[in-house]
């Protein structure tokens, strides 16, 4: 494999490693959330539309649909049933509760379906790829997953700026008690921003379960990428996130160059070079007063 | 105006001294007396009470947040694997792996404390899967599969479970005493303001950031030690298994379930997560989602966990770590109420020790 | 309670909030007619901030009743008085640091009322916003910030506008620019309860002053009633008889 196929092939990887940390993002952004188990609601997501698949006799895309739904749903749930608890609490107790929903996913994944890894595939499209020459293929697999990320990066960014709720959600994540004068229900709008978490979240499972294969503890490695990805993109920017991605996504594969290990290596390393010298990351957005 | 004492101790402080002693006297000679399986399910209990101690003494105290520990449970267990191969023996690696616990800590500390809250938290877990790629990669330490522990089966069955346990009730009594000792000395008193207020201890003058570095450095070599023994009682090392967070996962739910920022809580909690463990063991991993659940419930509900319940209650108290203010009646004059010569002081006139900080 | 016949718009019985185990506010009653300017003055830490951030729906009461236009708001939670005809400028301006000045204006209206107050208005009445509407917020001077957070709380139509301490923080000829146009807001048909720590500043406004120390109502009536000593007085904590030789 040629640099220059690693490289495209690390930007393609970027695009599912940006879809773990939108959600990641939001959560940490707008309401201070630091979602351990975060990687393992992905792999719920992933073990869903496995089960549901031959359940339920639709395509597969609808199933995919139908999860992304259930997901945000959830999501607005969690916040306000476990997260907002936490929160008000102690600054430290959310992340220690979602610890403890990690392991407690974990384990009933592991109870419900064994440890062994599933995957799921849509037809042809998703062995397919595009050739662009006899050294660099694109498959259409990790090309959707790019495109899905960007989209939904595009969408969330839009939304945020355009938008009233997106105004809204922005003046919750710079000070609630601010936005409660002026009529906000702080508490709906942090469900809100979990649901569209929860929601990425639910598309980064479910690309995963595509393009390798999931299993009860596969969680916690893409909670890291993840959680890399938004600090080397900077907190604040979602575009950063996505560069973030590419970032990991093309160390990864540059590194697996070299041998394996250093696959695993080359992005943790340049996590903690970017925590060294740039904490906040290449485009941070947030401003202080 | 009634004069004041101030003590370390309550009354009882020498009774429970004595009564420690007596206890680990007792473990001590316990493998001449019970069976093999008991001595076993006391060893897990051990390592959880020393890593619950050093967690909380971490995080309880220091306020340092964190969920990479396992990194020198790891370098610990590696530590035993390395010095084994090398013909010493495995037991030498326990404190062996204390010197390399604390040693490792220094650059981690000097990197990981320019971070805070979450970012701390995540980049001590990214140094704990770092150290793990990076051991995996050594071929002679056994790699990606593991590789067991040489010399360790040149003991007999029985004189090698009754080694490893009183080597991990040493590491655990050790620990524990560390942080009692630790927690009386001036340092302590800075940690104790740490624990409850660290803008408040920064500004009256507190050395805080020198309290956080001893107690990173303390508690990574007692996780260290923790690995070495692990080593020794599961007879080989495998990356996967002594660098895996899920010791981070036992150790924070045994702190949080018995009460973070006390000495008592997390040797509460441990206890509690063993004897659930070995009661529902046949139920797999069903024992850790109801240990997780618990905790969540805990965090959020029960601050304080099960001894802050019963230490808001009472001013008794296993480890004398507070301050207790006496009034002592005048010489001449009538004496306050409640306090004659003859009588216990008032409870009420005593300092309590300050609350368990809310996580 | 009533007040020399007038109607009150936002009356305040025997409110004590605590913050802790410290009693910020004790006891304290008041009643703003309609259309009138209430200022509440009173040294640091004598509860001014408590008292209105409790009538906005920060601060929970431990006792006593908040009642706007005969209902009770006492139990109503923060967000819903905004609808009621409640907005407050807190202290510190409190502006939303990564919105322009025209987001965080119109975060304003997110539950608006019915009422006379618009964008268009806004600008019209602070003319140097329009051309600074896109800036972040986090750019402004302090009394433009103030200004803006002041046509935040305009936005959503109040009954009774709060603001609180308005002179904290500015130079006093920007604190005379945002009073002199305090009978601009009055006349679209506003009541104002205000927070001060300069006493003439407030005198020369308000329709009536209260003052409070540690909690407690030391002085209430209309500015021109009391002598300049009286006021100091009750800012204070002082017997208004005290010669120059007493000790407190």
């Amino acid at each position: 494999m040629t640099l220059a196929n690693a490289i495209i092939q690390g930007i393609l990887l970027g695009g599912l490693l940006a879809l773990f940390a939108a959600g990641l993002s939001l959560l940490f952004g707008v309401m201070g959330v630091l979602n351990l188990a975060h990687g393992d609601i992905a792999v719920v997501a992933g073990y869903l539309a496995v089960a549901l698949v031959p359940a339920l006799h639709l395509p597969t895309l609808w199933v995919f649909l139908i999860v992304v739904a259930v997901l945000m749903v959830c999501g607005y749930l969690v916040q306000r049933l476990i997260f907002q608890p936490s929160l008000e609490s102690g600054p430290l107790t959310p992340l220690l509760v979602t610890l403890g929903m990690s392991v407690v996913i974990e384990n009933l994944l592991l109870e419900i379906f064994t440890a062994n890894s599933h995957s799921l595939s849509i037809g042809t499209f998703t062995g397919g790829a595009l050739r662009v020459n006899s050294q660099i293929s694109l498959s259409y697999l990790s090309l959707a997953i790019l495109g899905a990320a960007v989209l939904s990066l595009a969408a969330i960014q839009l939304g945020l700026s355009r938008t009233k709720v997106g105004r809204i959600v922005r003046a919750v994540a710079d000070d609630r008690d601010a936005a409660q004068l002026v009529g906000v229900n702080y508490r709906h709008i942090f469900g809100l921003a979990a649901a569209v978490a929860f929601g990425t979240v639910a598309l980064a499972g479910l690309s995963l379960t595509m393009y390798t294969s999931i299993s009860p503890t596969a969680g916690p490695t893409y909670l890291i990428y993840g959680f890399e990805a938004v600090v080397i993109g900077g907190l604040g920017s979602l575009w950063g996130t996505l560069a973030g991605g590419v970032v990991l996504g093309i160390a990864v594969t540059v590194g697996l160059l070299i041998n394996s290990d250093f696959g695993a290596l080359a992005p943790h390393l340049v996590f903690l070079a970017v925590l060294a010298v740039r904490p906040q990351g290449f485009f941070p957005r947030r401003v202080t007063a | 105006m009634a004069e004041v004492q101030v003590t370390r101790s309550q009354h009882s402080g020498l009774v429970v001294g004595g009564l420690g002693i007596i206890l680990v006297a007792v473990l001590a000679v316990l493998p001449f007396l019970v069976v093999e399986g008991f001595t076993n399910f006391l060893v897990n209990l051990f390592i959880l009470l020393a890593l619950a101690s050093m967690w909380n003494l971490l995080a309880g105290y220091g306020g340092l947040v964190s969920v990479g520990q396992q990194a020198y449970i790891g370098l610990g267990a590696y530590t035993v694997l390395f010095l084994a191969q090398h013909g010493l023996n495995a037991f030498v690696g326990v404190p062996a792996a204390v010197v390399v616990g604390a040693v490792l800590a220094i650059p981690a500390a000097w990197f990981l404390f320019r971070l805070s809250g979450g970012y701390f938290a995540i980049a001590t877990w990214v140094l704990a899967v770092v150290a793990a790629i990076v051991i995996t990669g050594i071929p002679s330490l056994g790699a990606g599969t593991g590789a067991s522990v040489p010399g360790l089966l040149n003991y007999s069955a029985i004189s090698l479970g009754a080694e490893t346990y009183w080597a991990s009730l040493a590491v655990a009594v050790v620990a524990v005493l560390a942080t009692y000792l630790l927690l009386r000395s001036r340092l302590g008193l800075v940690l104790t303001a740490v624990r409850d207020n660290e803008v408040a201890a920064r500004s009256v003058g507190g050395k805080v950031g020198r309290a956080k570095l001893i107690v990173y450095l303390v508690s990574s070599a007692g996780c260290a030690a923790v690995g070495a023994v692990i080593a020794i009682s599961q007879l080989d090392v495998q990356a996967v298994n002594v660098f895996n967070i899920q010791w981070t996962a036992y150790m924070i739910f045994a702190v949080l379930i018995g009460g973070m920022g006390t000495i008592e809580g997390p040797l509460i909690g441990a206890t509690i997560f063993i004897v659930l463990q070995q009661t529902l063991s046949q139920f797999n991993g069903w024992y850790l989602v109801l240990v997780g659940g618990l905790a969540m419930v805990v965090a959020i509900w029960i601050r304080g966990g099960i001894w802050g319940f019963w230490a808001s209650r009472s001013s008794f108290r296993i480890f004398s770590v507070g301050y207790f203010l006496h009034a002592q009646p005048p010489e001449d004059g009538p004496a306050p109420p409640g306090i004659g010569p003859s009588q216990r002081p008032d409870r009420r006139k005593w300092l309590r020790r300050l609350r368990p900080r809310p996580s | 309670m009533t007040d020399s016949g007038e109607q009150l718009l936002l009356e305040v019985a025997g409110l004590t909030v605590k913050h802790g185990q410290l009693t910020a506010v004790s006891e304290v009653s008041l009643g703003v007619p309609q259309g009138s300017v209430l200022a509440v003055i009173g040294a640091n830490g004598a509860g001014k901030s408590t008292l209105l951030g409790a009538i906005a729906g920060l601060h929970r009461p431990s006792s006593g009743r908040i009642i706007l236009d005969g209902e009770d708001l006492t139990g109503v939670p923060c967000p819903k008085r905004v609808e009621r005809g409640i907005s407050l400028v807190p202290e510190g301006r409190r502006l939303f640091p990564s919105l322009t000045v025209e987001e965080n204006i119109l975060t304003g209206a997110y539950r608006a009322r019915r009422g006379p107050w618009n964008l268009a208005r806004i600008y019209e009445m602070f003319p140097w916003m329009p051309g600074r509407r896109r800036q972040s917020a986090a750019q402004l001077s302090g009394g433009e910030q103030h200004a803006v957070a002041i046509a935040r709380s305009l936005m959503a139509n109040p009954r009774v506008l709060l603001i609180d301490e308005l002179s904290l923080g500015l130079a006093p000829i920007v604190v005379r620019g945002i009073y002199a146009s305090l009978p601009d807001l009055l006349e679209s048909g506003l009541t104002v309860m205000l927070v001060e720590q300069d006493v003439a500043q407030a005198c020369s406004v308000a329709t009536r002053i209260q003052c409070l120390l540690e909690g407690r109502t030391t002085l209430v009536g209309g500015p021109t009633e009391f002598t300049t000593a009286e006021i100091e007085a009750a800012y204070f904590g002082m017997s208004p008889t005290a010669s120059a030789g007493a000790t407190l």
